[in-house]
Parts: structure tokens; C-alpha cells; sequence
């Protein structure tokens, strides 16, 4: 029979002391002076932790307080007033995000003429001109090598059309050809599929600008017309800066992020 | 010998006559059929009216056949259509207000003060006063001489979501987010007794009794979120609950013959009695939430005694007479009409007094309506949805009669000027658009606010407009 066993089998039999109940009270009375006895006297390690684990006992506790505390008074404090006040035919509607007002275009147009641009990505890695483009042999004997295939993504708009085969330099294949780009809006956080208007500027240089080569950090314009944008003098915005954010050659799509 | 070329060849202007019919907008005739000649024009047959129905000062009337306005001599009009002349051809005198509202043109002040979105704007029925209510729990009062603020209410404990001027212009009452109802007093700026609480959620729309059903204004009904709307007393202090709604009360109107519609989330428009609040009449048909209501009576209700010659008046009893009055010519022998917006992209036109089915349905939203309103005088009906268009219906017979686009953001509200030849809409986009009734195009368009445009209001005497949205300024616009 286990150890415990014979002591409770004797407790069964022959009972208790008589004053048991009484010694049993009073250790339980002097466990709290035990306890903080020990507290004070521990060293050490083992001294913070018995602290630590009092601390939250004690917090656990005022916090009970006050919870108790609370519900007997009545409630005075309001529920707090939110911010973001919508009437009442808003209220039980979830508001779709929809794009900031524009803000300033004098100060967009000041920025344009200065060149300057406050953009997400103020450096992007130069790309070499042997990366950028492929030598095209041409020629009866494919000695020439004055043709180049370009080898990033580009934008050629609609009205586009080749030169003729014969003096074409630069090749844009159209399966690197993009009409549209995955913009997001850095405040919503939502991304729209907008159509690409232009190439503004490509970080590389103006050649590439003007071929309308898109790499990582190039500026484009989109459009923008369905975010139901509004200037404060009442014109609707349909074209917006946005700056390109991955690799297109890559990826086979074009992310890029509104500059608002 | 000189030939007399007296005889001048004379060109023998054929002018034909054609039969015509004139009636009233109820289709009653003015007279017998007559006959007219064809080279008259609006003026002259403006000017038969009058004679006709011996009026001592010359109404403007405008006319209508087939529900198309006569704006070029008869004849051109015939030519066009290809009207037979063997019938006699029926003409609709519509009878226009007397005086005409300039257009808004340019913004004369734009107000801070508020600290968060304004939520509504109301003028006062005379005119005089302008309060508005926001996101920052205070209801403000605002000079219109001065263009500044007046005074600064505060009481209530969460948004301020309605305001609604009592129709002699004494009190106003504003409705909050936590379903309280505070009344104030415009003169002082004070509130008048204590809140009013009964309701558990937030106050969706108030309405007040008309003037000449009880002058001076005591009672009020008020709808709410938690599905309940009460009849409030001011003086009194007391209550009536009409319960019967399962879910949200979303708009409530009190009629001109003494009962109250209310609109709500589960899809259903009831009609109380309000001596005792009990249900007189439910009406059954959309889809979805109901919106908006809107009654052909609403602006003489909204104004009571006060009209465009900006008289006042000094007694109860007086203002109760007159008010009645202006109800009585509004009114005519035709029941009350009420239209319903509602998200299922359709509204519905009732004559809640003969028939518990609709009248009409108005299809062709392609998006949820937000606001219906009748104008002043009940012959159209606009309804501002989120499908950035406003539609013009006609106000009898609910038949659709133009589109007005322009706002590249969902429509919120709409207000008429008192006229009815203005229609004004404030949207998402941050402008307001003022379109022309008769010739049904853009009038002007306001732009200025910086952020959505939460509530739009024109001024009883026409010559202000009111807006504010969540740019938390008041625009006051003027001709």
C-alpha cells in the first residue's frame, strides 16, 4: 500500500488530534508572516523570482479590485467619442477606402519643373547598357552589329508604330511590351490596375526615357480616373505619377507605388 | 397713267387653329376646348390662363404636353411630332412660383470652428438661422449677417448625427450617436430641459409635427438604430414608443394629415397613428433597406407659416391658420404622395391613403439611393444615389424624366431650392453641383471643399446654401 495510504487509513481509524482543527488554523495564519519573512531574508535569485512572482500577484489583484470596483458605481464615463464622425446613412455601411484629395497642384507642378521628385525609392542600382540591350546580328553573313533588342519591359502607347525593319536600331519585342501596371496607394493600401499613360523619366538616363524603357525606379504616369479623384478647383484628376517598384523583366508584371 | 400697284401681292399668311384642351396638373379642364391659333407660343397661352381663370395677378405657368415642356410656338411643336388635329390636343397648365431663385454661383464664407466632420446643416424655416451638428458633440448656431460663429452648444456625449428645426423656427432638436435627444433654444443658445433618453442606440432621424395640425410646436418623432420610434413631447416631457420595426429605423416623416411613415432596415414602411402610436398601415415591397422617404407635402411642412415674402408672425394662432392654409393650396384635392429610396437601386411611389400597394416603381439606379426629395411645389421628384447620378422623376405619375451626371463620386444628399427650378447635390467627390430643372443641364458647378460633402441645405428664401462635410468647415455659398 502506498505511503500516504497507511496515514489515511490511520486518520480513518483512530480520527484526528484533538486540536487538529485548531493548529490547522493557526499555521494558515502564520503562513503570510512565513512568506513575507522569507521574501525579505531570500538572496539572491531565488529572491527576485519570489519578487517578480509577488509583483503579479499583486497587480492581478488591484486589477480585480477595480474591475469589481466598476460595476457596482454606475457608469458615468461615456463610451469614448471615435474619431472619423460619418453621418448617419454612412453609419452602418463599410466605407469602401477611396483616395485622399489631391493636395496641392502648384506644388506638383513647381516639383516637375525642378526635376525633383519626392519618391519612394531615391536610389536604384544603374543599369549597364550590355544588360539593357542585346546586339542583334543582322547582315548576309550576320556581321553587322549595329541593331539592339531591348531587354526590359516597355511602354510603347497606342499609337504606335515600328520603323521600317530596314532602319530600326532599337527592337522592343512585344512580349515586353506592358499597357498596364499594378499601382498601389501608399496611404489605402489597396492596389489598382491602372492603365500606363507615359513613361516620365527613367532613372538610367534619357535615352531610355525616350524609348520608354520601364526598370526599377522609373517613373510612370497612370491612369487615374477611376479612384474618382477631385482638385479643389472642382477638375477631375485623370493622370497621376507613380514609381515602379520591382523588376518587370522578372516578374512579367509592373508594380509600382502613387506618389501623392 | 399710273397703274395703282395697290394691289400689292398680298402673301397670304395661312395661320390654322388647332383644338385645344387646357387642364390642371389633375387633368380637371380650365375650360371648354378651344380653338388656338398655331403661331401662339408659352407667353400668349400664359397669358389666356390668367384670363381664364380670372386671376388678379399674372401667374407664371408653364405647360406641358405629354409630359414634354411647350417652350417654341405651337405650330413648331406639331411640325416636330406630327400631332394629328382632328383630336382636341391636351395642354398641362403647371402652375410655376412666383418668385425665382438666383442660382449659387461662389462661395462668401467658409466657416471653421467645428473639430470634427459636420454632419448636418439645417436653416431655419424663416430663413434667418443656420445650425449645424458634427462629429465633435456640439451643435452650433451661426450668424448669416456676419457669416461667423454664434454659439457653441455642447450637452451630448457622442456625435451629433441630426438636427431638425421646429416648423415656427422656436427650438431645435438634435440627435446623437448614443440615442439621446438634446432641445435647444436658438435666441439663447441654451439648451431647454434636460435630455431626452429613452432610446438604446443612435438617432437616425428626426421629424417634427406640423404647424398646422398644433401650433405652437410641442411634439417630435424620433427613429432609431434599435428598431423603435418615439413621439416626444417637449412641454410635457413624455414619451410614445412606436415599436414594430424588427430591425433599424433608417428615416421617419411626419405626414400633413396626422399619421407618421417610417422607413426602416427590414424592408418595410409603416404608417402610425399618433395619438396612441399604434400601427395604422404597413407597406411592403423592397428588396432591401429602405433609405429615404420623401412626401409631395414635406417643404410647406418644413417651412409651416413662413413663405418668400419673409413675413412673421406674432401669434400661434395665426401662424397656425396660415400654415394651413399654404397646406390646404399645396395639397388640393390630390391624397398625399410618398416616395421611398432604398438599397435595392429602386424607389417606389405610394399613395399610402388609397392604396397599401405602390403606385409606381421607379427603376433605373444602377446603385443604392441615398436621398429621395419632392420639390416645393410636388411636381418633381429627385433622388441622389451612389451611382454618381441624380434622377429627375415626375412627381404625379413617378414616370422617369432625365438623368443629371456630372459628380465623379457617389451622391449624398440633395436639396431644392423654393422655387423648384434648382436642384442642388453634394457628394463624395467634394463638390456641389447645381442643375437647371427646365433646361435640364448643369447650372454650376461648386467646388471648394476639401473632403466629402456629408449635407447640403438651401435656404427657405433662396438666397443662401449651406454645406458641410469632413473637411469640418461650413461653406456658405451665394449668388
Amino acid at each position: 500500500m502506498p505511503q500516504g495510504d497507511y496515514i489515511e487509513r490511520s486518520i480513518k481509524e483512530n480520527g484526528r488530534r484533538l486540536d487538529y482543527e485548531e493548529r490547522k488554523r493557526k499555521k494558515a495564519a502564520r503562513e503570510v508572516h512565513k512568506h513575507s519573512q522569507k521574501a525579505q531574508k531570500t538572496l539572491g535569485i531565488k529572491g527576485k523570482m519570489i519578487a517578480k512572482k509577488n509583483y503579479a500577484e499583486k497587480a492581478q489583484m488591484k486589477r480585480t479590485l477595480a474591475m469589481h470596483e466598476e460595476s457596482t458605481s454606475r457608469r458615468k464615463a461615456d463610451d469614448n467619442v471615435q474619431e472619423g464622425a460619418v453621418p448617419a446613412y454612412l453609419l452602418d455601411r463599410e466605407n469602401t477606402a477611396r483616395a485622399k484629395i489631391l493636395s496641392n497642384t502648384i506644388k506638383q507642378k513647381r516639383k516637375e519643373k525642378a526635376g525633383k521628385w519626392d519618391v519612394p525609392l531615391p536610389k536604384v542600382r544603374p543599369v549597364a547598357e550590355d544588360e539593357m540591350f542585346k546586339v542583334v546580328r543582322t547582315g548576309k553573313r550576320k556581321t553587322k552589329q549595329w541593331k539592339r533588342m531591348v531587354t526590359k519591359a516597355t511602354f510603347v502607347g497606342p499609337g504606335f508604330t515600328r520603323k521600317p525593319p530596314k532602319y530600326e536600331r532599337f527592337i522592343r519585342p512585344t512580349g515586353l511590351r506592358f499597357t498596364k501596371a499594378h499601382v498601389t496607394h501608399p496611404e489605402l493600401k489597396c492596389t489598382f490596375n491602372l492603365e500606363i499613360i507615359g513613361v516620365k523619366k527613367n532613372p538610367n538616363g534619357p535615352m531610355y526615357t525616350s524609348l520608354g524603357v520601364i526598370t526599377k525606379g522609373s517613373i510612370i504616369e497612370v491612369n487615374v480616373s477611376e479612384l474618382g479623384l477631385v482638385t479643389p478647383a472642382g477638375k477631375v484628376v485623370w493622370g497621376k505619377y507613380a514609381q515602379v517598384t520591382n523588376n518587370p523583366e522578372n516578374d512579367g508584371c509592373i508594380n509600382a507605388v502613387l506618389l501623392v | 397713267m399710273e397703274i395703282d400697284t395697290d394691289t400689292a401681292v398680298e402673301k397670304r399668311v395661312i395661320i390654322n387653329n388647332v383644338m385645344c384642351l387646357l387642364t390642371d396638373p389633375d387633368g380637371a379642364p380650365l375650360g371648354a376646348p378651344m380653338y388656338l391659333p398655331q403661331n401662339i407660343g408659352p407667353q400668349q397661352l400664359q397669358l389666356i390662363v390668367n384670363q381664364l381663370l380670372r386671376n388678379e395677378e399674372k401667374l407664371p405657368y408653364a405647360f406641358y404636353i405629354s409630359d414634354e415642356e411647350l417652350l417654341v410656338p405651337l405650330e413648331t411643336y406639331l411640325q416636330k411630332h406630327k400631332v394629328s388635329v382632328e383630336k382636341a390636343l391636351p395642354i398641362v397648365c403647371q402652375p410655376q412660383a412666383v418668385f425665382r431663385i438666383r442660382p449659387v454661383s461662389r462661395c462668401s464664407a467658409t466657416i471653421s470652428g467645428h473639430g470634427e466632420a459636420v454632419l448636418s446643416v439645417a436653416f431655419s424655416p424663416d430663413g434667418r438661422q443656420l445650425a449645424s451638428g458634427s462629429g465633435d458633440t456640439t451643435v452650433r448656431f451661426w450668424d448669416l449677417g456676419t457669416q461667423t460663429p454664434m454659439y457653441t452648444c455642447t450637452g451630448h456625449k457622442n456625435w451629433v448625427l441630426c438636427i431638425e428645426w421646429s416648423p415656427d423656427g422656436k427650438y431645435l432638436v438634435s440627435g446623437s450617436k448614443s440615442g439621446e435627444l438634446i432641445c435647444w433654444d436658438p435666441k439663447t443658445g441654451k439648451q431647454s430641459g434636460n435630455a431626452l433618453i429613452g432610446h438604446k442606440k443612435w438617432i437616425t432621424g428626426i421629424s417634427w409635427e406640423p404647424v398646422h395640425l398644433n401650433a405652437p410646436c410641442r411634439r417630435f418623432v424620433s427613429a432609431s438604430k434599435d428598431g423603435d420610434a418615439r413621439i416626444w413631447d417637449v412641454s410635457l416631457k413624455k414619451c410614445i414608443v412606436l415599436s414594430g420595426h424588427t430591425l433599424a429605423v433608417t428615416c421617419v416623416k411626419w405626414g400633413g394629415d396626422g399619421v407618421i411613415y417610417t422607413g426602416s432596415q427590414d424592408c418595410t414602411i409603416k404608417v402610425w397613428e399618433t395619438t396612441q402610436g399604434k400601427l395604422i398601415r404597413e407597406l411592403k415591397g423592397h428588396a432591401h433597406w429602405v433609405n429615404s422617404l420623401a412626401l409631395s407635402t414635406e417643404y410647406v411642412l418644413r417651412t409651416g407659416a413662413f413663405d418668400h415674402t419673409g413675413k412673421h408672425y406674432s401669434s400661434a394662432e395665426e401662424m397656425q391658420k396660415v400654415a394651413l392654409e399654404r397646406y390646404k393650396a399645396m395639397r388640393g384635392n390630390a391624397p398625399e404622395r410618398l416616395v421611398s429610396g432604398s438599397d435595392d437601386f429602386t424607389m417606389f411611389l405610394w399613395e399610402p391613403f388609397v392604396d397599401k400597394h405602390h403606385k409606381t416603381r421607379m427603376t433605373g439606379h444602377q446603385q443604392l439611393v441615398n436621398h429621395v426629395y419632392f420639390s416645393p411645389d410636388g411636381q418633381w421628384i429627385a433622388s441622389a444615389s451612389f451611382d454618381k447620378s441624380v434622377k429627375i422623376w415626375n412627381g404625379t405619375t413617378g414616370k422617369f424624366v432625365t438623368a443629371f451626371r456630372g459628380h465623379v463620386g457617389p451622391v449624398y444628399r440633395i436639396s431644392w431650392s423654393a422655387d423648384s427650378r434648382l436642384l442642388l447635390s453634394g457628394s463624395k467627390d467634394s463638390t456641389l453641383k447645381v442643375w437647371d430643372i427646365r433646361t435640364r443641364k448643369l447650372k454650376q458647378d461648386l467646388p471648394g471643399h476639401a473632403d466629402e460633402v456629408f449635407s447640403v441645405d438651401w435656404s427657405p428664401d433662396g438666397e443662401k446654401v449651406a454645406s458641410g462635410g469632413k473637411d469640418k468647415v461650413l461653406k456658405l455659398w451665394m449668388g
